[in-house]
């Protein structure tokens, strides 16, 4: 290995409640393209946000070395200086402006007190070379597709004299023809002295262009591997991302025989009019009563769009395909409809668009059936106070009382409150989208004992998880979703979580 | 001392919903000082609530379209110019003013319903939206006014509304010069709110919840009864209740139970406090959205009939700057930029304490200029005590 350009020794990044990196250490080479894989939620972002200094010095323990110094960076504007840049799956373009005014946005050319415009156009133009993208500099960055925009963002980065480059899940969005021409460039960008980390999940790729490979895992460095050692390949990494030990975290479940079909999906497809492309093709599955259905996948598979899409369709998708309830056909136009048929939806970010914060829990836990409550639209009070202390009560949801605010309480306490307001509309189909993302083991725990709990009372579930073991601790079935479709369907006896990863990852 | 320690924590646990009528206390007792009396005597104070009348209805809907994070501009030339189609109606249509009040009343809704058209269906900004409706408002008034100018209301029902006061019962020897079915009605209000609050108080007890310590009960008890005693005792000195008080208090009496007590009510407050979970917990946001902007629109075609009934004329300017004293009212009684917070009630008291301004620096003989000024630092002065008291938490 030559001089390393950038060495990150021992950081360490607590969040409240959680350790997000545990003591990482990471390497990379100058010139090199460096890949960093693992797991949803194993520290890839903390420990690149930790480096662009998004996470300011001191908010973590360790030390950063970069082209030979140690580095104290206080924000993004820092690390910049220093030659770092960093790209995000979300673009930070500004879409109503052109593409050369994004190029230079930060740090415009100046002449005197005035922007030089054809100096900046000019100078645009050289950047798009570099990155082999054919536009008008002056065309606006929205009229632009996301692969197009992609390489707007990194002639960006180019103008600043980047010596770092980090891609964030560069190719998550990309068609194929996209993602082989960004990868070509990364190669392209190397050759001219650049140096990459890429995070990715797409192993297919990694394996294609990473020289070095650092698998991260729970917060922690799991292993560094050389490809021109032949130590890269798709077993292997599976192997690292996956490796831990499934312990009891799970409460023991009965894989009974499972009653008739409550919720029937067939030849199901959405089209996204505003991506102009399918976000969902074909797509057929059943759950049946008593039964817990995972839906394993990558983020960005479409496992979102798939529960939305059957829950009253509140993005507007264009649909084709059939759904049934309980043997009836239905259309749902609405969420309304959906929760009237029996179905329900615990999102997947309680707080964006799960819970209303500003409320408090006996107000959230009621919203969804105020009329179990209320008579001739009048609400009873004191009958929503009963509901909701039974609530507490039965789910132990940790609040001083059913007035608290639900922004004052924990993370789970208000995945508890999510999932009481759904239990409350009494459903035959609980979807739960990502039911543990952010909370502790211990509320974990108890989430899972509700789970088993309502299986055996006669209600199905369908569980959107990107935790494997979670998908294989408490499934009874598993389908696996990849670009929009069901690449998979897994009964728990053979599922593995190499075997989802497999089908996942193609 | 256990009771002072209580009031003090539920003074604090409270301190922003009480605030405001602190506020209106000490406002109206310095005035009270400042002018020797005349601010308090009774009929400054009926004027004072004449003249909050049409701005209070139209501060009761705006609270509403701001709780669900809109706006409406419109509102201020909606009314003028519904002012003025009443009048024509009765004037030239030669329609009853039972007629003319209803018509009037359904083409504020229409037009609420316009509004909400373009904000729930094209995604248009309330903003924007209702700044259109200002100017074709303010244009259609004119229109309509331009060939006659101010037109005159001859009818006496109409011009009641602004200006008349409930009748009173027959001479019976006691309380000479009292107007004694406000005293009655007072009383009654008084009777009704302490049996239902000890209900309420019986019921919650009754579910083991909690309530207010018994002191502080009979204290807020007390209290509110005095508020509601001393005010009926100053009216029915003068000429007794007005008919504008009797549809302020109606309105406010119905949007309040409306938003805090019935399904509506909570699927609006749902909206504006996260819209993406309200329409994920099967709430219809577009639905929401149409009732709440044909409220406004009944709601300030109300503002215009009570304006033009107390003018006793159409005019030319009526409505010019009601939007922004509803709104200012709004802001001054808690209602919350974000969304999703505010009371009907708030804004009642926010529209009381604008108008105690105006009416007791008139009196003081205080210029225009200066009116300006202050009425302008109490509404930032309001603003920054709600966000202050909002951010400590609870």
């Amino acid at each position: 290995m030559s001089i390393p350009i950038l060495e990150m020794r021992n950081i360490t990044k607590e969040f409240p409640g959680v350790k997000a990196l545990d003591n990482v250490s990471f390497q990379v080479a100058e010139g090199e393209i460096h890949c960093l894989v693992g797991e949803n939620g194993a520290g890839k972002s903390t420990l690149m946000k930790v480096l662009s200094g998004v996470y300011p010095h001191g908010g973590y323990t360790g030390e950063i070395l970069f082209g030979g110094h140690v580095q104290k960076f206080a924000g993004i504007r820092d690390s910049e200086k220093a030659g770092i840049a960093i790209i995000y799956q979300e673009l930070a373009l500004v879409p109503e402006m052109t593409v050369y005014e994004n190029i230079f946005l930060g740090h415009e050319i100046r002449n005197g007190f005035m922007v030089d415009w054809n100096e900046t156009i000019k100078r645009a133009g050289e950047m798009l070379k570099k990155v082999r993208l054919e536009v008008n500099p002056a065309a606006k960055v929205k009229d632009l597709g996301v692969g197009k925009q992609q390489l707007v963002e990194i002639a960006k980065a180019l103008s600043r004299d980047v010596k770092l480059l980090i891609l964030d899940e560069p190719t998550a969005a990309l068609n194929e023809d996209d993602s082989e021409n960004l990868l070509n460039l990364l190669r392209d960008l190397k050759n001219h002295g650049v140096t990459c980390i890429m995070i990715s999940h797409k192993l297919k790729e990694v394996i294609e262009i990473a020289e070095t490979v650092t698998v991260l895992r729970d917060g922690q460095t799991i292993c560094t591997l050389d490809a021109p050692k032949g130590e890269v390949s798709q077993n292997v990494l599976i192997k690292h991302m996956v490796g831990r030990e499934i312990d009891n975290i799970y409460p023991h479940r009965e894989h009974r025989q499972p009653g008739e079909v409550v919720l029937a999906v067939a030849n199901w497809s959405a089209y996204n009019p505003a991506l102009g492309r399918n976000v969902l093709s074909d797509v057929n599955f059943i759950v049946r009563k008593g039964e817990i259905v995972g839906l394993a996948g990558l983020m960005g598979s479409g496992r979102t769009e798939l529960a939305l899409s059957i829950f009253g369709n509140p993005d507007g998708y264009r649909i084709k395909g059939e759904i049934s309830v309980k043997g009836k056909k239905r259309r749902f136009t609405h969420p309304q409809k959906a929760i009237g048929a029996g179905v329900a939806y615990v999102t997947e970010d309680r707080k964006s668009d799960g819970l209303i914060l500003i409320q408090d829990v006996k107000q959230n836990i009621t919203l969804a059936n105020l009329r179990a409550i209320s008579k001739r639209g009048v609400v009873n009070n004191n009958a929503e106070v009963k509901v909701a202390n039974d609530y507490k009560t039965s789910l132990n949801i940790k609040t001083p009382s059913v007035e608290q605010k639900v922004g004052n309480l924990s993370g789970g306490n208000q995945q508890k409150v999510s999932l009481g307001k759904w239990l409350f509309v009494k459903p035959d189909v609980l979807i739960l989208d990502e039911p543990t993302r952010g909370i502790d083991v211990g509320a974990k725990y108890e989430i899972y004992m509700i789970m088993t709990r309502l299986v055996e009372q006669g209600m199905c579930i369908i569980m959107i998880s990107s935790e494997l073991p979670e998908v294989l601790g408490m499934s009874d079935r598993v389908y696996i979703v990849s670009s929009g479709k069901i690449a998979g369907e897994l009964p728990i006896e053979e599922a593995t979580q190499e075997k989802i990863m497999h089908l996942a990852t193609n | 001392m256990p009771f002072i320690k209580n009031a003090r924590r539920v003074l604090q646990q409270n301190i922003r919903e009480y605030g405001m009528y602190i506020a209106l206390f000490v406002i109206m007792a310095i005035f009270t000082i400042t002018t020797d009396g005349i601010f308090i005597s009774s009929r400054n104070i009926s004027n004072l609530l004449n003249q909050t009348g049409y701005i209070a209805v139209l501060a009761v809907g705006m609270t509403l379209v701001i709780v669900i994070r809109h706006i409406d501009l419109s509102v201020g030339f909606l009314a003028g110019f519904l002012g003025a189609v009443a009048a024509i109606a009765m004037v030239f249509w030669h329609w009853p003013v039972y007629v003319a009040i209803p018509f009037v009343l359904a083409l504020g809704v229409l037009a609420g319903l316009i509004t909400a058209f373009l904000v729930a269906q094209m995604n248009i900004p309330a903003f924007v939206a209702t700044l259109a409706g200002w100017l074709i408002y303010r244009g259609a008034i004119l229109l309509v006014t331009e060939s006659t100018g101010t037109i005159i209301i001859p009818d006496a029902a109409f011009n009641a509304i602004g200006n008349g006061f409930i009748p009173d019962i027959p001479d019976i020897g006691i309380l000479p010069g009292v107007h004694k079915l406000t005293l009655i009605l007072g009383l009654s209000g008084i009777i009704l709110f302490i049996i239902n609050e000890i209900n309420d108080r019986r019921k919650k007890q009754a579910y083991n919840f909690e309530v207010l310590p018994l002191d502080i009960f009979i204290l807020k008890l007390v209290l509110v009864s005095a508020l509601v005693g001393g005010i009926t005792w100053v009216l029915a000195g003068y000429q007794g209740l007005s008919w504008t008080a009797v549809v302020v208090l109606i309105v406010v009496l119905v949007y309040d139970f409306i938003t805090s007590k019935t399904v509506l009510g909570r699927h609006i407050y749902a909206v504006g406090g996260n819209p993406e979970a309200a329409e994920l917990s099967g709430i219809s946001v577009k639905r929401i959205t149409y009732v709440v902007f044909g409220s406004m629109g009944m709601l300030s075609a109300l503002s215009g009939i009570l304006f033009a009934s107390r003018l006793q004329s159409a005019t030319t300017t009526a409505g010019t700057l009601f939007e922004l004293d509803a709104i200012a009212a709004a802001f001054v009684g808690g209602v919350s930029a974000a969304g999703g917070v505010g009371k009907v009630m708030g804004s009642l008291i926010g529209a009381l304490v604008m108008l105690s301004l105006t009416s007791g620096m008139n009196l003081m003989g205080i210029g225009i200029a200066p009116q300006y000024l202050v009425r302008g630092a109490v509404l930032a002065a309001a603003v920054i005590f709600d966000v202050a008291t909002r951010s400590r938490g609870k």
